[in-house]
């Protein structure tokens, strides 16, 4: 059997340095496989988050040779194993101990955002009506798993430490997801503008290119809700016709 | 008051899964404070995994289901060990806990008419789960969480209670660590709801992650409160099995609900060789009806692959022994066939089942609308759990409330597929609710110092050995141990040598040692989970040995019938004052006549 060797980044916020650990590989294996065998083996204290094992619940993000990405859907057989493997955490957020981070921040941010509001039931029952075709694109963003690697990639929080100004790509995502919602009446717009920080975003798409979701950020997420903010603010005939329709339309 | 950080709250939820996240928007409905904590991040409970679907009777594509279909059939899928009463409350409460998870912001998919879609399962009589494609249950952990956070609710995330604080028989509270920095936080409450999910872990391929070591029901055990059912567990039918490293991930039941069939390496649909006497009327007996079913044809019975899941697993586990299984040791679930029968079925697959498409696309290079997947039983979900009052939730021990899986009672001798998540919805809304009056209606227990200080002592004491074994080697021979001897196939030769084994195994893990310092350190973490997951696999064993039959997910080899005695008891077990785990049977209490009539009507 090949045998691969990771560096892996081990330490906390006061200090860290990559430790190397040599393994066998065997058919299949994905990275979280090679961490959790190495702390079963030769590092039992060795912090790492994971639940799924199967890209579902967003766990167990870190950076593989400097690419963000879920470690349970990274397979060995796609890296290189000539030169050593680096494994580091998340580098947008603060380091709590070797690849585990703290992401405290985004669960603040969702706190923030305005939640849903429905508007009164269709039915005498209680119940709504809504066609699949209305709500294909919502679901879309619903597919999101809070990995936050999208969060981790994007230069402004990345690079420019801008969490105080800007929610960051996670956050787009879900008020696109609240702002298109069929039966949602709330507006999230001026919020956006003044408290999310959306002009920070320069689409540069780095967000959607991570997203293992597979969920057109900026496309379908960011740019109508830039479009609808733009709409709400600087388009004076746009903002009187949007008197007459219904938010949901536009 | 001690040492440690202390909370206060009227009700106290363990446990942010599905059913800890509706209790506690329950409690806080009703006006009293409320904390919540679980082990993970929020939101990243088991209930993300969830594929397939909530069963609800909404009768939203057939018209002829209703509350009392729903009933019968978890009661024919359990064997008839189910609490009757919360079969009755949750077929009848399903409906509108799912209309409820719309009102606050879920998309499920539609019908034609704009109404929620629903889904063919095994052992449901009509399409009857709502799902969003197969991620149903990040859809509803996700609206879960995002209508809790704006209720109030506290949540310590990545905290582990390790033990529940007593004043007297009362809980009264609990005591725990918070894995950041490895600190002892104290949670003082009127009343305490269990909802911790699962006790998969113990067993070596397992669809369950690392948190499922049972900590509620030994939280429970270990305060004095009576586990029932705990011999049965399920065996998901459909696991992956190749590559080994995704060995036991899940394989959604959905595949099947949508014309999946099972296939030897012979190709031979081998499910029709065996269909039991209590199915035998809604089952079809060939491939053309079959298929009619799954496309709707309301007069079509439904394919065999659609059976209960113990029945389809040991289906499985007869091929796989008699020779006839695949090149991994599993055998072949098969969707890509039905390219026989609808034009456009590769886009049909990707948009019914995008998530098993992407998996088995990314991990085992096998793309499902082309070619059959390789797959064999895997640990699923545990039946037993703790002792509840059907309507209000709360244990045999004052002020402790248990829901979700951890519970017990709905689902008897086998859950069917969709149902943990409508449980989940329907019992965590009650215990939320009445562990929020029980709060109102009892002031503060007085919290006990020493029980404090014993549990931040026992926890600490690995850190103090310099012998000892490695915590994960122990927590593998435990594993590989329960699947060999008290697995699928049980006899009695096995499971004595089980207790045997669990016996050495409790004193290394009373041994065991951690390396590093109490910074979120999960061998530390894992050398505290080992006394909870054998704890439960005692209990599993012994229930198991006690269980003189076979009868839904139990099965033994030297008992292979069912017997109708034993069909009148429930198992429970309980610590007894030596702290010695005893068993007792318990009969099963009196079903209602007018149900008992539903009962005979629907055969
Ligand atoms: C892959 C998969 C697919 C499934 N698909 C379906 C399906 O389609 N339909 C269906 O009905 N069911 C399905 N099930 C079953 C269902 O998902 C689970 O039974 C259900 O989600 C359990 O929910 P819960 O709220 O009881 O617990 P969980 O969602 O597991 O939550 C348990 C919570 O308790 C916390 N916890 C545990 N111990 C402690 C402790 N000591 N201290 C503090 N917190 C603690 C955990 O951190 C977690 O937050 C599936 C299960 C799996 C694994
Ligand atoms: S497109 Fe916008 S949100 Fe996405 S990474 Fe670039 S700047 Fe950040
Ligand atoms: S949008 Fe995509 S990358 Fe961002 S958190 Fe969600 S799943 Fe992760
Ligand atoms: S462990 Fe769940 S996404 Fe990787």
């Amino acid at each position: 059997m090949p045998t691969a060797t990771f560096e892996i980044l081990r330490g906390d916020a006061n200090e860290g340095k990559f430790e190397t650990y040599t393994l066998e590989i065997s058919e299949g294996m994905v990275v979280l496989d090679a961490i959790l065998l190495i702390q079963a083996k030769y590092a039992n204290d060795l912090a790492v988050r994971w639940n799924c094992k199967a890209g579902h619940c967003g766990s167990c993000s870190a950076e593989v040779n400097g690419v963000p990405k879920l470690m349970c859907m990274c397979r060995m057989s796609d890296i290189k194993l000539d030169k050593p493997i680096l494994v580091q955490p998340m580098k947008a957020f603060p380091l709590i101990k070797d690849l585990v981070t703290d992401v405290s921040w985004n669960f603040e941010v969702k706190k923030k955002i305005k939640k849903f509001k429905p508007r009164p039931p269709d039915a005498a029952d209680g119940t709504w009506r809504m066609a699949q075709e209305d709500i294909d694109r919502v679901q879309e963003f619903r597919k999101c798993i809070e990995c936050f690697l999208c969060q981790d990639v994007c230069h402004v929080i990345r690079e420019h430490q801008l969490q105080d100004k800007f929610i960051g790509p996670r956050y787009f995502v879900h008020i696109a997801g609240l702002e298109m919602h069929p039966l949602d009446v709330e507006d999230r717009r001026e919020d956006l503008k003044k408290t999310d920080g959306i002009g920070f975003c320069n689409i540069t798409k780095c967000c959607t290119n991570v997203c293992p979701q597979e969920i057109t950020i900026t496309d379908n997420a960011i740019i109508p809700l830039k479009e609808r903010v733009a709409d709400k603010f600087y388009d004076p005939v746009k903002r009187l016709f949007a008197k007459f329709r219904s938010k949901k339309e536009q | 008051m001690n040492a440690y950080d202390t909370y206060n709250y009227d009700v106290l939820v363990i446990g942010a899964g599905g059913a800890g996240l509706r209790a506690a928007i329950e409690a806080s409905a009703h006006g009293v404070t409320v904390g919540l904590v679980c082990k993970s991040l929020l939101g990243k409970a088991h209930t993300v995994m969830a594929e397939g679907g909530i069963a609800a009777a909404m009768a939203n594509v057939d018209d002829r289901d209703s509350w009392k279909v729903h009933f019968t059939d978890t009661l024919r899928g359990g064997q008839y060990l189910n609490n009757w009463r919360m079969a009755e409350l949750h077929a009848k409460e399903a409906p509108d806990c799912v209309r409820e998870l719309e009102s606050w912001g879920a998309l499920f998919d539609r019908t034609k008419d704009g109404k929620i879609l629903q889904r063919n399962f095994g052992g449901h009589k009509y399409p009857r789960l709502a799902h969003v494609g197969d991620r149903t249950g990040l859809e509803m952990i996700r609206t879960l969480q995002d209508h809790g956070i704006h209720q109030g609710v506290e949540v310590h995330m990545e905290c582990t209670v390790i033990t529940l604080l007593k004043d007297g028989e009362r809980i009264v509270g609990a005591f725990g660590y918070e894995r950041e920095r490895g600190r002892f936080k104290t949670f003082q409450a009127k009343a305490v709801i269990l909802a911790t999910g699962g006790v998969g872990r113990a067993y070596k391929i397992t669809s369950n992650s690392w948190e499922y070591t049972g900590d509620g029901h030994s939280l429970a055990y270990h305060a004095g409160a009576e586990l029932i059912d705990m011999e049965f567990l399920q065996f998901h039918p459909t696991g992956m099995i190749w590559p080994p490293s995704v060995s036991g991930i899940l394989v959604t039941e959905g595949v099947r609900g949508e014309g999946g069939i099972l296939l030897n390496k012979n190709g031979e649909r081998f499910m029709f060789n065996n269909i039991p006497d209590l199915y035998k009327n809604q089952t079809s007996d060939n491939e053309e009806e079959g298929w009619r079913y799954i496309q709707g044809d309301k007069n079509a019975k439904r394919p065999p692959e659609l059976l209960t899941r113990d029945h389809v697993a040991r289906c499985i586990v007869r091929e796989i022994k008699e020779g006839r299984g695949s090149p991994h040791g599993g055998v072949y679930l098969d969707i890509s066939w039905i390219k026989k029968k609808i034009s456009n079925s590769e886009e049909h697959i990707r948009k019914k089942l995008p998530g098993m498409y992407h998996m088995f696309k990314k991990l085992a290079d096998i793309d499902i609308t082309k070619e059959p997947m390789e797959i064999g039983p895997t640990t699923h979900y545990m039946m037993g759990g703790i002792r509840v009052d059907p309507d209000t939730q709360m244990s045999t021990m004052p002020g402790l409330f248990a829901a979700g899986e951890c519970g017990a009672g709905l689902h008897g001798a086998n859950r069917l597929g969709g149902n943990s998540l409508s449980d989940l919805l329907v019992f965590g809304k009650r215990a939320g609710e009445y562990a929020a009056k029980f709060a109102k209606e009892y002031g503060d227990g007085t919290i006990d110092e020493k029980q404090i200080t014993d549990a931040a002592k026992w926890a600490l004491e690995p850190f103090e050995r310099d012998k000892g074994d490695s915590p994960y080697d122990i927590q593998f021979a435990l594993q590989e141990m329960m699947q060999q001897l008290v697995g699928i196939v049980r006899n009695e030769t096995e499971m004595l040598r089980a207790k045997e084994h669990l016996g050495l195994m409790s004193q290394r893990a009373a041994n065991a040692r951690v390396v590093g310092n109490r910074e979120f350190n999960p061998g530390w973490h894992t050398a505290l989970d080992l006394f909870n997951m054998l704890t439960i696999s005692e209990a599993i064993t012994m229930a198991a040995l006690e269980r003189k039959e076979s009868r839904g997910a139990h099965f033994r080899e030297d008992y292979p019938d069912k017997d109708p005695q034993s069909g009148k008891f429930n198992l429970v077990i309980k610590k007894d004052a030596d702290g010695k785990m005893i068993i007792r049977q318990e009969p099963i209490p009196e079903i209602r006549e007018e149900l008992k009539q539903l009962i005979e009507e629907m055969k």
